[in-house]
């Protein structure tokens, strides 16, 4: 049920990030500062979702590498339990894999999540890869999460070695932050 | 991400040893998760193995979509903590597991209150009224603000601790700890 749930705790080792890092690719990701690229993908077989509807609110982007798999249901259903938290701060959460749609469709009800899921299916992880996402040695998303500010623009990535499920205290403080500079409240 | 505990032990939470000793093992659990479960009998020993070095605490973390039974009985635990016995409600919500898949009903939670001699009717009207709910929401919140992802999650006098938590090597961590001091 968790990704500490081996003893051995080898799922949380960070032998992924290679550089040393405590992170995964952080350094591949698109940064800080930058416009989100917009784009439009499957939440349903016949609804879709796109990105720049959400301006005037933040938007939490969770990319993860595939419905299903042990840490990944961790960690969504983790997000599903502190989706309150996030929406007290006025954003909005949005998990995106390369699963299709029916796929995310089953995945969401059988965990009942309460957020979309989007299916970066076809061209097969052209999101992803625009932010930077994207692992091209084994065809799924990077376990990356984005927090996007009201006006579009990345306040905070990171990404998390493959296997080790990133928690959610970065986003609540990247999301905290948001509110702190001048502007005001933001819509919602 | 975070390794460092966010919030200290104080007043609120469930401890169990000495306040001056060496070593604090905090862990956030959740009754249903079999890992926690898992851990229950290795916290017995490495407690009774550290004796007046360590400080135990437990803290709530209930996944409830996937445990819907979790938040219940961190609930029935704070109840029998206000009749000062949180102690035996927890060892016996973990231990009770071995009875079968229904252990953490509400008619199991009441019997285990009688069999601690406590007023099994409080603890009913305690979780109509969800008496007990607002705290252990805040201990899940409080493990989220830490970068508590999963169930068990262990921290060593405040630092998060992701190695092996089999008898041996957990002790080992303890025992470094407390030396360090």
């Amino acid at each position: 049920m968790s990704v500490n749930s081996d003893p051995n705790g080898t799922s949380r080792s960070h032998s992924e990030s290679g550089g040393g890092q405590a992170g995964g690719h952080t350094e591949r990701l698109l940064q800080p500062g930058t416009v989100a690229p917009d784009f439009t993908l499957h939440s349903t077989p016949d609804q879709t979702v796109t990105l720049s509807e959400f301006r005037g609110q933040p938007v939490i982007l969770a990319f993860y590498p595939a419905d299903w798999s042990p840490v990944c249901g961790d960690q969504m259903a983790l997000y599903n339990e502190i989706l309150p938290e996030f929406r007290k701060l006025g954003a909005e959460l949005l998990g995106i894999s390369v699963d299709g749609s029916w796929c995310h469709a089953a995945f969401r009800e059988a965990r009942n999540l309460q957020f979309p899921l989007l299916s970066d299916f076809e061209p097969k992880g052209e999101v992803c890869r625009k932010f930077g996402a994207y692992r091209d040695e084994d065809g799924i998303a990077e376990r990356a999460l984005f927090v996007i500010d009201a006006k579009g623009t990345i306040a905070w990535s990171y990404c998390s070695p493959v296997g080790v499920n990133p928690g959610a205290d970065g986003i609540l403080e990247a999301l905290e932050g948001l509110h702190e500079p001048a502007g005001g409240e933001q819509g919602q | 991400m975070s390794t460092r505990l966010r919030s200290p032990v104080g007043e609120n939470d469930y401890v169990r040893g000495p306040d001056d000793a060496p070593v604090t093992l905090v862990e956030y659990g959740d009754y249903e998760c079999p890992h926690c479960a898992r851990a229950f009998p290795i916290i017995e020993e490495v407690s009774a193995r550290l004796g007046d070095q360590l400080r135990f605490v437990y803290r709530d973390f209930p996944l409830r979509e996937a445990h819907p039974r979790a938040e219940p009985a961190a609930e029935a635990a704070a109840w029998a903590g206000e009749g000062g016995k949180f102690w035996e409600m927890h060892d016996t919500l973990f231990e009770r597991r071995a009875d079968g898949p229904a252990w953490l009903d509400d008619d199991r939670l009441l019997e285990y209150a009688s069999e601690l001699g406590l007023d099994a009717s409080g603890l009913e009207s305690a979780l109509e009224d969800e008496r007990y709910l607002a705290g252990v929401r805040a201990s899940f919140i409080g493990g989220v603000r830490s970068g508590v992802n999963g169930t068990p999650t262990f921290f060593i006098n405040g630092i998060r601790y992701d190695g092996s938590w089999e008898t041996a090597p957990l002790l080992r961590a303890l025992e470094e700890a407390a030396a360090s001091r």
